[in-house]
C-alpha cells in the first residue's frame, strides 16, 4: 500500500511539498554521510592526512542537517497531525536522521585513527581488513539509503541480513588483529588504531541496518527493532 | 466481532502482529475485540429512504463501556447508522430497514418494542445543544417527572448526581433555578449530556457533540466522554479526525453507506488495513 509516490497525493499540495522536502533532504544528508565513510576508509588505506582532515571538517554540516531536518519533522507533526503512513514517514525520517548523524560521527572516528596511524609513521599490514570491511559497509550504507528512496522492504531485509555478515567478518578480523598483537608487541599501538577503526565501521553497519528497519516500519507499519531476522522476514512477507 | 469482510486481515497478518504484540506484552487488536463484550450488534443492516439505499449490509459490534467513533466523508451514512440505534429514523417518512440491531441480544426493530423505553436506554446528544426552555434543574428532572417520579428528595439527588457526572455541578449549583438558555454553548451541551444520563441509559449516542463549540469546551466534552465510558457505552459521530483519535477506543470508517473498516483506534490511525481508510485519514484523494 505504501510506495515511493504515496506521500505525494494529498489534497494539500503544501503538505505534499513538506513531506517531499524532509525525505529529499534526509537522502541528501545520507549521500554526504556515505561520502564521509568512504573518504575515511580511503584516508586510512592511502595514509592520506588531507582527506582525513576533510572528513573531520565535514562532520559539522552533517550535524547541522540533522538538527534542521528534525526541526522540520517536528513542525509537520505540530501543524499537520499526520496519520497512518504519513506519521510513520515522519517518524522513520526522524529516526534515520539520528542514525545518519551517528554514522557521520563514526566516520570522523575512523579519520582520527587514520591521522594517528599516519603520525606514527607505521601502517600495519592488517590495515587491509579496513579496506575489506569498509567496502562491505559502504555498500550497506548505499543500499540502506537506496531502499529508503524506493521504499523497498525486500531490499531493507537484505540490508538487515548483510549486517549479520559484517558482524561475522568483524569478529574474524578482531581475532586476526589479536594474533598480530601477540606476535609483535611493538605493533600493539598501531594495531589498536586499526581495531578502533574497524569497530567504527561495524557500528556504521549497525546504523545502516537501523535505517533498513525504519523502512520496514514505514512501509509495513511493523516496528522490527530488536526483533530476530526470522520474525522481521515474517513481517515483510505478511501480504499487507 | 465481525465487520464486513474487506477489513478482516489474513491469518499471516494476525500471526505476525501477534509476534510483535507478544514481544511487547500486549494483546492483538483481534484479541482485544474478541475479549470485549458486545453491547450493540448490527447484523446485515440495510436502510432505504424510499427507494434510495443509504446503508448497505452493515455488520458491526459495538463494544460495551467503550467509546466507538464513526468517521467518514459527508453522506457516508454515519449519522444515519447512529440514528438507527435509538430508532430516530422511524420519524423520517419513507425510511425502512432490513436486517436487525440487537441491544443486549434483543432486536430493537422487533414487533412490539417500546420505542420510548428504547430511547431512555439509548440516549442521544445532538450537534446543536438543545436544552429545554426551562430551569437547569427542570431540564434534568423532566425525564424523571414524565416517568411519574416526583419526590423532591429523589429528584434533587438525581439532578446533583447527573450534574456532577457532567462536570457541571460546581459551575451551576448555586443557580439551579436559572433558565438553562442563559448558559454558554459548552455548558448547555454538558447540561444536555447530564439530562441524557439522568435517566440512566445503557448507551449514549453523540452526533458531532462538539462541532458547534469552542476548542476549550470541546476538550471539556472529550474529557467528560472519557469519564462517562466507565459507566456507559458511547458511540460518537465526528467530522474531526483528531477528535476521533483522541477520544475513542474503536473507530469505524464508513464510505458511501458501507462499513469499510472497524478496528482499535490506535491501529486504525497508525496502520489501517484498507487503502480507502488510509486515504481518508491522511487527506489523500482517491
Amino acid at each position: 500500500m505504501v510506495d515511493k509516490d504515496t506521500h505525494s497525493h494529498h489534497i494539500s499540495a503544501a503538505f505534499n511539498a513538506e513531506l517531499d522536502d524532509i525525505k529529499t533532504r534526509m537522502l541528501e544528508m545520507g549521500g554526504l554521510v556515505e561520502r564521509q565513510v568512504a573518504d575515511a576508509v580511503n584516508a586510512v588505506m592511502n595514509a592520506d592526512s588531507g582527506l582525513a582532515e576533510k572528513v573531520l571538517r565535514g562532520d559539522m554540516r552533517i550535524n547541522d542537517m540533522e538538527v534542521s531536518i528534525d526541526e522540520e519533522c517536528a513542525l509537520i507533526l505540530a501543524r499537520r497531525h499526520p496519520a497512518a503512513s504519513d506519521l510513520r514517514m515522519v517518524l522513520a525520517i526522524s529516526r534515520a536522521l539520528h542514525d545518519l548523524e551517528r554514522m557521520g560521527d563514526e566516520a570522523t572516528k575512523i579519520a582520527e585513527q587514520a591521522i594517528r596511524l599516519i603520525d606514527a609513521g607505521d601502517m600495519p599490514k592488517c590495515v587491509v581488513e579496513v579496506r575489506h570491511i569498509g567496502n562491505h559497509v559502504c555498500n550497506m550504507v548505499r543500499d540502506a539509503l537506496d531502499c529508503f528512496a524506493r521504499l523497498d522492504p525486500e531490499q531493507a531485509l537484505r540490508v538487515a541480513k548483510e549486517d549479520k555478515a559484517v558482524d561475522l567478518e568483524y569478529g574474524t578480523a578482531m581475532r586476526t588483529l589479536v594474533t598480530y598483537m601477540m606476535e609483535d608487541a611493538r605493533a600493539i599501538s598501531s594495531v589498536l588504531h586499526v581495531m578502533w577503526g574497524l569497530r567504527s565501521l561495524e557500528r556504521v553497519g549497525d546504523h545502516a541496518r537501523n535505517i533498513a528497519e525504519h523502512v520496514i516500519y514505514l512501509v509495513k507499519g511493523a516496528d522490527v527493532r530488536h526483533v530476530r531476522l526470522e520474525d522481521m522476514e515474517a513481517r515483510v512477507h505478511d501480504g499487507r | 466481532m465481525s465487520s464486513s469482510s474487506p477489513s478482516l486481515p489474513q491469518e499471516s497478518v494476525v500471526k505476525a502482529h501477534a509476534l510483535d504484540m507478544e514481544r511487547l506484552g500486549r494483546s492483538t487488536p483481534q484479541q482485544e475485540l474478541a475479549d470485549e463484550q458486545t453491547c450493540l450488534s448490527v447484523n446485515d443492516l440495510s436502510l432505504f429512504y424510499n427507494t434510495k439505499q443509504a446503508l448497505f449490509n452493515v455488520n458491526m459490534s459495538i463494544p460495551r463501556q467503550r467509546v466507538t467513533a464513526f468517521i467518514g466523508p459527508s453522506g457516508c451514512g454515519k449519522s444515519t447508522l447512529l440514528r438507527c440505534f435509538n430508532r430516530m429514523n422511524d420519524l423520517v417518512d419513507g425510511c425502512n430497514i432490513e436486517g436487525e440491531i440487537r441491544l443486549d441480544n434483543s432486536n430493537i426493530y422487533a414487533k412490539g418494542v417500546d420505542v420510548a423505553a428504547l430511547r431512555r436506554r439509548v440516549g442521544m446528544v445532538f450537534q446543536k445543544p438543545n436544552p429545554f426552555p426551562k430551569t437547569i434543574y427542570e431540564n434534568i428532572a423532566y425525564g424523571l417527572r414524565i416517568q411519574g417520579i416526583n419526590k423532591k428528595r429523589i429528584l434533587d439527588e438525581v439532578v446533583e448526581r447527573s450534574l456532577r457526572a457532567s462536570a457541571l455541578w460546581d459551575e451551576v449549583k448555586d443557580r439551579l433555578h436559572d433558565n438553562a438558555l442563559g448558559m454558554s454553548g459548552g455548558q448547555q451541551q454538558r447540561l444536555v449530556i447530564a439530562r441524557t444520563i439522568a435517566v440512566e441509559p445503557e448507551v449514549v449516542l453523540l452526533d458531532e457533540p462538539a462541532s458547534a463549540l469552542d476548542p476549550i469546551s470541546t476538550l471539556k466534552i472529550e474529557e467528560l466522554i472519557n469519564e462517562l465510558k466507565s459507566r456507559y457505552t458511547i458511540v460518537i459521530v465526528t467530522h474531526n479526525m483528531q477528535q476521533a483519535a483522541r477520544v475513542s477506543d474503536y473507530t469505524a470508517f464508513m464510505y458511501m453507506g458501507k462499513l469499510i473498516e472497524f478496528d482499535s483506534t490506535s491501529r486504525l490511525f497508525t496502520n489501517p488495513a484498507q487503502k480507502q481508510t488510509e486515504d481518508y485519514i491522511t487527506g489523500r484523494y482517491g
